[in-house]
């Protein structure tokens, strides 16, 4: 039953990640905790492995719609190697507590942020601005 | 002044990758969208390019660790394919905007979850 409750999961995660431009982490890892009984940490690292062929499919189909600028991508996924290495070490120094407060209150403030620039968006019908 | 940018969402796409086993795509779309004006779709497209090798660096530093659970990875793996297939097909068929206004709502989702702990 928790199989298929996985499966359902995933495709979930993925629909997610296509309409967002996420991995489907959000989904994945919760998912593998609480229905496979993966610790924390398994479930993340299972997480990120589940999720490179999932972007691989979503950037081959988003390619075809003409929606990836490859250049810009690739730079900042290698950009965030040393992200990752900041990211443990600050993990590692401050209480996990704070860092998670302080991350959820920057995620607030980012989607005030979307939601003004939605607002003030042209109606649909009307061309959008240039691209910069 | 656009590499300083693109290293900055790197950066922090990378951090909350490592911090909390994600994409960074939660960093990364926003960020494209507020920073270099990137439409939407854009924005989600150039994500998903960002996250394969994210998650290719995060998930082979994880396998050295021997942490990942292989076939956990394909059980929920190889349905979210076709779930990114079918949800980046529903998505050319959705306004921008509307692109702009679910992607806040994940925000909270998170923020909320992370709070809560």
């Amino acid at each position: 039953m928790s199989v298929i409750l996985v499966i359902i999961l995933g495709f979930c995660g993925g629909v997610v990640g296509g309409l967002l431009g996420v991995g489907g982490g959000i989904i994945f890892v919760p998912a593998l905790v609480i229905l496979l009984g993966d610790s924390q940490l398994e479930a993340e690292s299972t997480s990120l492995l589940a999720i490179v062929p999932v972007a691989i499919a979503g950037v081959i189909r988003q390619r075809r719609y003409g929606n990836v600028r490859m250049r810009d991508g690739i730079m900042i996924g290698l950009l965030s190697i040393p992200g990752v290495a900041i990211g443990v070490l600050v993990s590692n120094a401050v209480p996990q507590r704070a860092v998670e407060v302080g991350f959820a209150g920057l995620l607030l403030v980012v989607a005030a942020q979307l939601v003004i620039r939605a607002m003030r968006a042209p109606r649909e019908g009307e061309p959008e601005p240039a691209d910069a | 002044m656009r590499l300083l940018k693109l290293t900055a969402i790197g950066v922090a796409a990378g951090a909350f990758s490592g911090l909390f086993g994600v994409g960074g795509g939660t960093v990364i779309v926003p960020l494209l969208i507020l920073w270099f004006a990137y439409g939407e779709r854009e924005a989600t497209g150039t994500s998903l390019a960002a996250i394969m090798i994210i998650g290719a660096f995060g998930a082979f530093g994880q396998a050295l660790h021997e942490n990942v659970d292989y076939l956990d990875g394909v059980l929920i793996g190889i349905p979210a394919i076709g779930g990114i297939v079918a949800g980046t097909a529903l998505q050319q068929r959705l306004p921008e905007r509307s692109i702009s206004l679910l992607f806040a709502a994940l925000l909270v989702v998170v923020a909320i979850r992370m709070m809560l702990g």
